[in-house]
C-alpha cells in the first residue's frame, strides 16, 4: 500500500510515511538527544530489572516512585533550597546551580529510595512471608500503583496546597539549556551533558555495588539461588530491601534529570508512560541484567528517536513496543541475556 | 544482625528527610509573589473571516445570572455531565466551576428561584457517560444539561437527550459532526474546529504574512480534526514535512523539534490542550527556534503560562471567545482562588442563559429547549445564537498574546 | 481474617455439595434474581450517580471478559497482560462495518448489511476476526513462559490501540467511529428504535438494563461452552499445563495447541464482550483501550478467584460495581468519586495480602462425576 515514493527513501501512504532522508540528515542530533532521553531510561530501568533479577517480580509501582522522586527534588528545590516556581530561569552561576541540583537529587533519591522500601514493606513482604504466587504480586504491584497516583492526585493537594493536583506543577528552572558545542551537526546543551555525565557516574556506581561489593555479591546469590544464598550466611530480608531501595535511588536520581529536561513533567501521572517504557528497556536488554537494563535504555531512547524520524513523530510508541515484542520473540532472554544471578557480569 | 543495621540506616535517613525538611520550612519562604513569570494573556484583536484585524465593537454587557432579582420558580435543576475525575478531569472542573459561580450568584439574588446544579462524573469514558445520561434524563427536577464535556461522550449520549427533549448545551465539544446527527436538542457553546480553520489559515496568511507554517496536533478529537481542517485552508503554505502529530501526554518533543528547525518555518500552530503546549513551546525555544507560536483554544489558560514560562512570551493564541468582559474573572478567582481556565467561562455563559430561561418561566423541559433554541444574547465569551442545527450563528474568532 | 472472607468458602463447599440438577435450580434462581435487579434495586444497592442498569450492562460486559480472560490465565495459566487488545479487536470489527464514518461501511446500499439484523450479522464476524487475531497473536509468541508471556502480550495490547489511533484513514484516530449499529428489536411509537437504542432511556427498563439481559444471556451461553471445555479433555489439559507445563509436556499433552486454542478461545470471547460494547455506546475510540483496563480486568479474575468461571463474574461485578456506587457519594465534605481508585488499589493490596487465592478460589473437579463418585464412596465405607 505504499504509493507516492520519491526514490525508495520517502514514501508516505495513508498515515504512514517512510522517510529515510530525514533520518540521515538529523543523524547526529536524533543520537545525541536519545542519548540524554536513553540515560533517563536506563536509570529506572535498573530498578525494574533489579527487582524480578532478586524476586522475580515485575514492580509496576516502581513508576510511581520515580513520580515520588520528581516531587520530591521539587519540594526540596522550593521549600529547602527556597527557589519560587515562577517558570523563569535562574541564573546563579555554574558551581552554585550544580550544587542546588545535587542537593534536590540527593532530598530527591531519599524520597524515593523511602517510598520504594516502604511499598516492599507494605506490599510485597507479606506476600513474601506467604509464599504468594507471582500473579499475586503483580495484582498487588498494580493496587498500589493506583494507590500512590491517587494519593498524589487528590490527597496530597489538601495535605500541601500548590501540590498534586490535576495540574501540573509551576516549573523550577534552575538551568536554561543553552547549547555548549556541535559535533557531527548535533547541538549538544548543558543540560545534556549534565545528564549524560549524571548517569555515567550512577551507573558506574551501581555497577562497581553489585560486582564489587559484599552487598552486590549478597544480590547476586539471592538472584541465582535464595535457599543456597541463606544457607551461605546472606539476609534474605537485607537483600530484598537494598535491591529496592537501590533501585529507588536511581529512580529519584533519574526524576530529576528528567525535571532538567521536562520542567512541566511534575504530575501524578507523570511516571506512568515512561515506566512503562523503562521496562521494555529492561527487557530489550536482559531483564534481570545490570548492564542490560543500561544498554536498554540508552538503546530505546535512541531508536525512539530514529523511529520518529523514519516513520513520524506519531508512531513513537509504536516503535518502542515493537521493538521490545521482536527483541523478544527472536531473543527472548534479552541483548546481554543473562540474568543477575549468571555470575559473568 | 545486618537487617537490624539496614533498618538503622533506613531510619536514619527517613529522620535525615524530615529534618531537612522541617529545617527547609523554617528557613525564609520562598517569594509569596507566585504570579509567574509576570506575562499575561491580552487580548489582541478580533478577525473576521479573511483574517485581517477589525476593530473591536464596544464591549458588550454580558448577561448577570443574577437577573432582576425577582425571580420565582419551582425547584429546579440543571445538570453538569463530564470528565471530573481521571485524565483531563480539570476540564471538567473548570467547566463546573463556572457554572456552578453564576448558579450561585442566581441563587443569592433570587430567594425566591432556587435552582441546583446536579454535577455528574463520567471520567471522560464514553461507557459511563452512556450510564450516566438515562440517571439525568430520569431525574424530573433536572430541565436542563451542561455538557458533555468531551466529544466522545457526547457522540454517545446525545441520542438519550434527544429523545427525552432535554436541552444539552455542551460547553467544549468540538467535533463538526456532532450536529449532523439530527438532534433537536444539541447546542454547540463553542465555535467548531471546521469553522475555525478558515479565519485562522487566512490570519495566517493575511495578518502575520507566513510563508510556511508548521501544523502540530496533538492526536486528540480535539486537536486532530482543528489541525486538519487548518492544514486544508492553508495549503500549501502549511509545510507537509512538519505536519506533526504528537501524543497527548507526551512531555518530551525533541524530535519533533528537530524536524520543526530542519523545516525552518516562519510560525508554527499548535492545535491542542495547555498540557502539551506549553512543554512543546518550551522545547521549540530551547531548541533554537524563533519562528512565531501560535496555539488553539485549549492552549488559552492561565496554566500554559505558569508552565512554559519566558518560553510563552510573545505567543499568539486564537480563540473563538471574547476576553473574559464584566467582573466575571475577579469573581471566579475569588471564589476559587485561580483564575478562569480553559472554558470555565463556557461554563459560565451556558448556565447564566439557562438560569435566564428557568427565570422568564420557563420551568419545564420543553420550555427551556424552546427558549434555547430562540436565545439570542452576549455571554462573557461571545454572542450566543444558534442555527437550527445547533451551531452558533456567530463565529469571532479573537486572537491573543502572551505578554 | 480468613474467617471473614470465610463466606465464599461456606458458599463454596454447599455449592460442591449439590447435584448437577440442584445446581442448575440454584443457577437458574440466581440469574433469575440478577436479571430482576435493575428493576426492583434495593436502595443499598443503587447508584446515585449513574443508572443502574446501565451499571450492569457494563458488568455483563466486563463479565464476559473476565470469563474469557479466565479461560487463559486462570485455566491454562498463561499470564495474558494485554486482554483489551482483544477487546478492541471485536469492537472495531462491529463499528468498522457498520459506521458511517469507516470507509469499509456495510450499511449502505452498496454493503450486505441490512439495519434490522446489522448487528448480530457482525457478532460471530467480530468473534471470529478477533479469535484470528488471537491466533496470529499467540503461534509465535506462546512458546514463551511466565513473565515474558505477559510482556509479549502487554506490547501487543498497547500496539493495537496505537495503531487504532494512528491509522486515522481507517479508523477515524481519535474521533473514533459513531453510529454503530446496534439490534433493532421492540420497535413501537415510543421508541422508534427500539429498547436497544440511546432513545430508551427513561425509567428503569432503560436500555442499559436490555443491553444487561442481553449480556446476561451470552453470559450464561459462554459459561455453558466454558464449562463443557473444562469438564473436557481440552480442560483436562489447560490444568495440566497450568500446574507443570513440563511435566505436562512428558506425559504427551500437546502443550502448544492447547495453549493456542485457550488464547484462541479466550479472543473469541473477548470479541464478542467488544461487539456488545461497540452495539450499546455506539460509539468506538482507541481511548477506551488502554492498558489501566487490561489490568483491572486482571484484576476482576484474580480477585474473583483464578480457574473459577462463576468466581470471576463475581470478581467483574466489583471491580464494575464498587466505583461506580461511589460515584456522587459524599462524606465529611469530601467527594467519594474522586477516590474511588485510591479506595480500589487499597482493596486490590489488602486482598491479595490476606486471600490471594481470590474471593471464590477454584477446586479443581478432575472427575467428570466426582460428586456422585465421591458419595457412592461415602455409602461404600460407612
Amino acid at each position: 500500500m505504499i504509493h507516492q515514493c520519491v526514490g525508495l527513501v520517502t514514501c508516505q501512504a495513508a498515515d504512514v510515511s517512510f522517510n529515510l532522508t530525514g533520518l540521515w540528515n538529523s543523524f547526529g542530533q536524533l543520537t545525541i538527544d536519545g542519548l540524554a532521553w536513553g540515560a533517563i531510561y536506563a536509570l529506572v530501568a535498573v530498578g525494574y530489572t533489579l527487582v524480578f533479577g532478586v524476586l522475580r517480580l515485575i514492580n509496576f509501582a516502581h513508576s510511581e516512585i520515580f513520580m515520588f522522586g520528581m516531587f520530591g527534588s521539587y519540594f526540596c528545590l522550593q521549600y529547602i533550597l527556597g527557589f519560587a516556581p515562577d517558570g523563569n530561569a535562574y541564573n546563579v552561576g555554574i558551581g552554585p546551580t550544580v550544587g542546588y541540583l545535587a542537593v534536590a537529587m540527593v532530598f530527591g533519591m531519599l524520597v524515593s529510595g523511602v517510598a520504594a522500601v516502604g511499598v516492599e514493606a507494605v506490599a510485597y513482604r507479606p506476600l513474601h512471608k506467604r509464599n504468594a504466587r507471582p500473579l499475586t504480586f503483580l495484582i498487588t504491584a498494580i493496587g498500589m500503583s493506583f494507590v500512590l497516583q491517587e494519593f498524589v492526585h487528590f490527597v496530597l493537594p489538601a495535605l500541601l496546597p500548590d501540590y498534586g493536583g490535576p495540574n501540573a506543577q509551576q516549573p523550577i528552572v534552575l538551568v536554561q539549556p543553552k547549547i555548549q558545542f556541535t559535533v557531527f551537526g548535533a547541538d549538544v546543551t548543558n543540560v545534556t551533558i549534565a545528564t549524560v555525565i549524571a548517569a555515567l557516574a550512577l551507573a558506574a556506581i551501581t555497577d562497581a555495588v553489585i560486582n564489587r561489593t559484599k552487598l552486590g555479591r549478597g544480590i547476586r546469590a539471592v538472584a541465582q539461588d535464595p535457599a543456597s544464598a541463606t544457607l551461605m550466611g546472606v539476609s534474605r530480608e537485607l537483600v530484598i530491601m537494598s535491591t529496592f531501595a537501590i533501585g529507588g535511588v536511581l529512580a529519584g536520581a533519574a526524576a530529576l534529570l528528567y525535571i532538567l529536561k521536562v520542567p512541566q513533567g511534575i504530575i501524578y501521572s507523570g511516571g506512568f508512560l515512561l515506566g512503562i517504557k523503562a521496562f521494555s528497556a529492561a527487557v530489550l536488554g536482559g531483564i534481570g541484567n545490570l548492564r542490560g537494563a543500561l544498554l536498554g535504555g540508552l538503546l530505546l531512547g535512541i531508536m525512539e528517536n530514529y523511529g520518529q524520524a523514519v516513520f513520524g513523530t506519531q508512531w513513537r510508541d509504536v516503535v518502542a513496543f515493537v521493538l521490545l515484542v521482536l527483541v523478544l520473540l527472536f531473543r527472548p532472554t534479552g541483548i546481554l541475556g543473562e540474568s543477575l544471578g549468571r555470575a559473568r557480569v | 544482625m545486618r537487617v537490624a543495621l539496614a533498618r538503622n540506616v533506613i531510619a536514619l535517613g527517613s529522620a535525615s528527610l524530615v529534618a531537612l525538611t522541617l529545617a527547609g520550612c523554617q528557613q525564609s519562604k520562598p517569594q509569596e509573589n507566585t504570579e509567574g513569570p509576570g506575562l499575561q494573556i491580552t487580548a489582541l484583536s478580533q478577525i473576521d473571516p479573511n483574517g485581517v484585524n477589525i476593530p473591536t465593537p464596544p464591549g458588550a454587557t454580558p448577561a448577570n445570572p443574577a437577573g432582576n432579582g425577582n425571580a420565582s420558580c419551582r425547584p429546579v435543576s440543571l445538570a453538569f455531565a463530564g470528565a471530573l475525575t481521571g485524565a483531563n478531569n480539570a476540564l471538567g472542573i473548570n467547566i463546573r466551576n463556572g457554572s456552578q459561580l453564576a448558579i450561585d450568584q442566581h441563587n443569592a439574588a433570587n430567594p425566591g428561584c432556587q435552582v441546583q446544579l446536579k454535577p455528574f462524573d463520567t471520567g471522560g469514558e464514553p461507557q459511563t457517560a452512556t450510564a450516566v445520561a438515562p440517571q439525568i434524563v430520569d431525574d424530573q427536577f433536572t430541565i436542563g444539561l451542561i455538557g458533555m464535556v468531551f466529544s466522545g461522550e457526547t457522540k454517545a449520549t446525545g441520542a438519550v437527550f434527544n429523545q427525552a427533549g432535554m436541552a444539552e448545551v455542551s460547553p467544549s465539544a468540538t467535533s463538526a459532526s456532532l450536529t449532523d446527527n439530527g438532534w433537536k436538542t444539541f447546542f454547540r457553546g463553542v465555535a467548531n474546529d471546521s469553522v475555525q480553520a478558515q479565519s485562522v489559515g487566512n490570519y495566517f496568511k493575511n495578518t502575520l504574512k507566513a510563508q510556511k507554517v508548521c501544523v502540530v496536533d496533538d492526536s486528540t478529537d480535539y486537536g486532530l480534526p482543528l489541525a486538519t481542517s487548518i492544514r486544508q485552508a492553508l495549503g500549501p503554505i502549511a509545510n507537509a514535512d512538519c505536519a506533526l502529530s504528537v501524543k497527548q501526554g507526551d512531555k518530551e518533543f525533541s524530535a519533533a523539534v528537530n524536524q520543526i528547525k530542519g523545516a525552518k518555518p516562519d510560525a508554527i500552530f499548535y492545535a491542542g490542550y495547555y498540557a502539551g503546549a506549553s512543554p512543546f513551546v518550551q522545547q521549540l525555544r530551547d531548541g533554537g527556534v524563533t519562528a512565531t507560536f501560535v496555539g488553539s483554544d485549549g492552549v488559552k489558560d492561565p496554566e500554559f503560562i505558569k508552565q512554559a514560562g519566558q518560553a510563552s512570551k510573545d505567543a499568539i493564541l486564537t480563540c473563538p471567545c471574547g476576553p473574559n468582559t464584566g467582573t466575571f474573572a475577579d469573581e471566579y478567582t475569588k471564589k476559587y482562588g485561580k483564575a478562569p481556565g480553559t472554558y470555565s467561562a463556557e461554563g459560565y455563559d451556558i448556565a447564566t442563559l439557562l438560569l435566564k430561561g428557568i427565570d422568564s418561566g420557563a420551568n419545564t423541559r420543553p420550555a427551556l429547549l424552546a427558549f434555547v433554541r430562540n436565545y439570542s444574547g452576549d455571554g462573557v465569551a461571545r454572542h450566543y445564537q444558534w442555527t437550527p442545527k445547533g451551531e452558533l450563528t456567530s463565529n469571532l474568532i479573537w486572537t491573543y498574546k502572551v505578554r | 481474617m480468613n474467617r471473614l472472607l470465610a463466606p465464599g468458602d461456606v458458599l463454596r463447599e454447599r455449592w460442591s455439595g449439590l447435584g448437577r440438577g440442584q445446581k442448575w435450580i440454584v443457577g437458574a434462581i440466581g440469574f433469575a434474581v440478577l436479571a430482576l435487579l435493575p428493576l426492583y434495586t434495593p436502595a443499598i444497592l443503587d447508584t446515585p450517580g449513574i443508572s443502574f442498569g446501565g451499571t450492569m450492562a457494563q458488568f455483563a460486559m466486563v463479565a464476559i471478559i473476565a470469563i474469557g480472560l479466565n479461560v487463559v490465565v486462570g485455566q491454562a495459566g498463561l499470564l495474558d497482560l494485554g486482554y483489551v487488545g482483544f477487546y478492541a479487536v471485536g469492537a472495531y470489527t462491529v463499528a468498522l462495518l457498520t459506521s458511517p464514518d469507516s470507509p469499509w461501511n456495510q450499511m449502505g446500499p452498496n454493503g450486505f448489511l441490512h439495519e434490522g439484523w446489522a448487528w448480530l450479522a457482525c457478532v460471530p464476524l467480530a468473534m471470529a476476526i478477533t479469535a484470528m487475531a488471537g491466533l496470529i497473536l499467540g503461534i509465535p509468541t506462546l512458546r514463551l513462559r511466565g513473565d515474558y508471556l505477559a510482556i509479549v502480550t502487554l506490547g501487543f495490547g498497547e500496539i493495537i490501540r496505537l495503531l487504532a489511533d494512528n491509522l486515522s484513514d481507517v479508523t477515524n484516530g481519535p474521533r473514533g467511529l459513531n453510529r454503530v449499529a446496534y439490534p433493532r428489536l421492540g420497535q413501537d411509537a415510543a421508541l422508534p428504535d427500539g429498547v436497544f437504542s440511546s432513545g430508551n432511556s427513561a425509567g428503569k427498563a432503560n436500555y442499559g438494563t436490555w443491553w444487561f439481559w442481553l449480556g446476561l444471556a451470552l453470559m450464561v451461553a459462554i459459561l455453558l461452552l466454558v464449562g463443557n471445555l473444562e469438564r473436557s479433555r481440552v480442560g483436562r489439559a489447560w490444568v495440566a499445563i497450568r500446574e507443570d507445563e513440563d511435566a505436562a509436556e512428558v506425559m504427551g499433552v500437546n502443550t502448544f495447541r492447547f495453549k493456542l486454542w485457550a488464547f484462541v478461545i479466550g479472543a473469541a470471547i473477548g470479541g464478542l464482550s467488544g461487539a456488545l460494547y461497540a452495539g450499546q455506546v455506539q460509539y468506538v475510540g482507541p481511548s477506551t483501550f488502554n492498558i489501566i483496563n487490561s489490568m483491572l480486568f486482571l484484576c476482576a479474575v484474580v480477585l474473583g478467584g483464578q480457574g473459577n468461571k462463576l468466581g470471576v463474574v463475581f470478581g467483574a461485578f466489583v471491580i464494575v460495581y464498587l466505583p461506580n456506587r461511589l460515584l456522587g457519594v459524599h462524606l465529611f465534605g469530601i467527594n467519594l468519586g474522586d477516590l474511588k481508585y485510591l479506595f480500589f488499589g487499597l482493596a486490590l493490596v489488602a486482598l491479595m495480602i490476606f486471600r490471594p487465592q481470590g474471593l471464590f478460589p477454584v477446586r479443581q473437579q478432575l472427575l467428570a462425576y466426582s460428586a456422585a463418585a465421591r458419595r457412592l464412596l461415602r455409602r461404600a465405607v460407612s
